[in-house]
């Protein structure tokens, strides 16, 4: 309100200065739930790190003992319970094959039933329920309850494995099946192929590379779970870990966890090969 | 492709003779090996267990229901310890990886013979050992606890964020980080704005699908004494209190879901 003559002026100023400063907009636009987002973290933090009980003297001895234990990935002592190591890694290895080739067995049947595309609609619920129940389950509950059924052993987390394997592959396989390219299959049946004719020539030739793939990929996962579902058990060398541990043997304990690295290492670096060559 | 001469003409076949036999000798030698491995694996095993198998599930089944319900009072404190330990194991992972992501990352990394592999080795160690190994040793080193349990959960997760996010990193668009870098923007200038922005989404989609597993892990690691809900769940078995066991498992699948349902809704929110 300060008159006509000022306005012509500050209009000219207006179209000549650029912006001199730029601001990235903020990831949430609305300024107060940005706010009450900040604040919900910060009282979330506050209230979830004052309930982390730290127990300092325990901390310090700790902190020794940790010291101890990166000595021991220095100085590995594989002798002297190397038979109690070797029994734990042969669980493992065979816990491992064992586990892989019978749930792969087992998921190409499951699975051709889970894919929509070729299975009838009350085949296709049931497998999916089986594969929903073995994916929400974690390996090592059902190890628990392995255990509890067969005993302590090997077998037990063969049947785990096995059972994890299932929902596994059975899923990703389904999932390819149904993205299958439909026209060859369509090609395969105009030539007068019967039901297993064109399971076998239309589909299973385009799903063999990816399911020799995520085998092999299952191989590895099921190496890594075999040396955890020891510790509730289940054979393998989880339980040799455990007990290393247990009676703070942390030089044996290294040794252990060195040799798990490095076989899951040399599998992860073999099947990685073998599907580069194989897809 | 190979094609076999016959006296009624030419047959089409999939492969060359040597390598249908290679194939034949590989599927013969993992049938071995299956078969040797089974033997070694169930030499020990005293196959009454597994004959009674079924009945001792059909036993352990009518214990384990109904569950019992009135346990609930004294889950939900390790169920919010559960959450606290994903949660705040993951945030810790974030911290820890951010920086490991970028060293590895061979568009970022300051410099590729020395740097690089050292970054990389720290992603490889921390994925080939699961969150349960990590949390027994925590335990062993640390004593029981929550804290045990949540560097498990960060030790384990360095791997993961790390491995998705120096990938996402190396696959930026270049130009624009070009285009930052002619406005005459510093090192870190080029970061904020030329890099961060463009990995961003893959960040949140990495982290919360972290998160997620990170749930489902902790909700284990009191197996190992690392606190949250596996500590109840340890000490049910270790009693044979099988109904309370069932309880606990309808918790743990229902957090899973719940966690699941969070993830999904945070992540079609931000991305």
């Amino acid at each position: 309100m300060s008159g006509p003559a000022v306005l012509p002026d500050s209009a000219s100023e207006r179209t000549t200065r650029y912006p001199r400063h730029w601001r990235r907009p903020p990831l949430i636009s609305n300024g107060r739930l940005r706010w009450a987002i900040y604040a919900g973290v910060l009282l979330y933090l506050v209230v979830g790190i004052g309930a982390v009980e730290v127990n300092w003297g325990r901390l310090s001895e700790g902190w020794e003992r940790g010291l101890r234990f990166l000595g021991g990935f220095i100085e590995p002592d594989f002798v002297s319970r190397w038979d109690d190591i070797r029994a734990g890694l042969i669980e493992s290895l065979t816990m491992t094959l064992t586990a892989t080739v019978v749930g792969v067995l087992i998921s190409i049947p499951v699975g051709i039933g889970a894919a929509r595309n070729i299975a009838p609609s009350t085949i296709y619920l049931a497998c999916r329920a089986l594969i929903a129940l073995s994916r929400s389950l974690q390996e090592i509950i059902v190890a628990i309850l392995f255990v509890a059924m067969v005993g302590f052993g090997p077998l037990a987390g063969f049947l785990t494995l096995t059972f994890a394997t299932i929902g596994f592959l059975a899923k990703l396989l389904a999932e390819d099946i149904e993205d299958i390219d439909a026209a060859q299959v369509e090609a395969v049946r105009a030539t007068g192929a019967g039901w297993w004719q064109v399971l076998d020539y239309g589909i299973r030739s385009q799903v063999t590379p990816r399911l020799i793939g995520l085998s092999l990929y299952r191989l590895d996962i099921n190496f890594r779970e075999s040396a955890v579902i020891g510790i509730v058990g289940a054979g393998g060398v989880g339980a040799t870990l455990n007990t290393a541990l247990d009676r703070y043997e942390y030089d044996s304990a290294a040794a252990i966890l060195i040799l798990i690295i490095a076989i899951v290492l040399v599998t992860e670096y073999v099947s990685g090969w073998v599907r580069t060559r194989v897809q | 492709m190979a094609i076999r001469q016959t006296p009624d003409g030419p047959i089409w076949r999939k492969r060359t003779t040597p390598q249908s036999i290679a194939l034949w000798f590989g599927w013969l030698l993992l049938v071995l090996l299956f078969v040797l491995a089974w033997e070694a694996m169930t030499r020990n095993q005293i196959w009454a267990f597994v004959w009674d198998a079924p009945e001792q599930a059909a036993d352990l089944f009518g214990r384990m229901v109904p569950p019992r319900w009135s346990y609930m009072d004294k889950l939900w404190g390790p169920l919010w310890d559960t959450i606290n330990i994903a949660t705040l194991g993951t945030l810790l992972a974030i911290v820890l990886a951010v920086p490991v992501a970028f060293l590895a990352a061979r568009n970022t990394t300051p410099s590729p013979l020395l740097v690089r592999p050292i970054a990389i080795f720290i992603i490889v160690a921390s994925r080939s050992v699961n969150a349960l190994i990590w949390a027994l040793l925590l335990v062993a080193i640390l004593g029981p606890g929550l804290l045990a349990g949540i560097i498990a959960i960060a030790l384990r997760s360095i791997g993961f964020i790390g491995k998705l996010l120096y990938e996402a990193i190396e696959e930026i668009d270049l130009r624009q980080v070009e285009a930052v870098r002619a406005t005459g923007a510093g090192p870190a200038q080029v970061l904020d704005y030329g890099i961060v922005p463009q990995i961003m989404p893959a960040f949140a989609g990495i982290t919360l699908f972290r998160w997620d597993i990170n749930i489902r892990e902790s909700t284990v690691l009191g197996l190992v004494g690392a606190g949250g809900i596996g500590l109840q769940l340890k000490a049910s078995v270790d009693s044979l209190a099988w109904p309370q066991v069932t309880l606990i498992f309808v918790v743990i699948l229902g957090t899973v879901i719940l966690s699941e349902w969070v993830s999904a809704r945070v992540r079609a929110a931000l991305i």
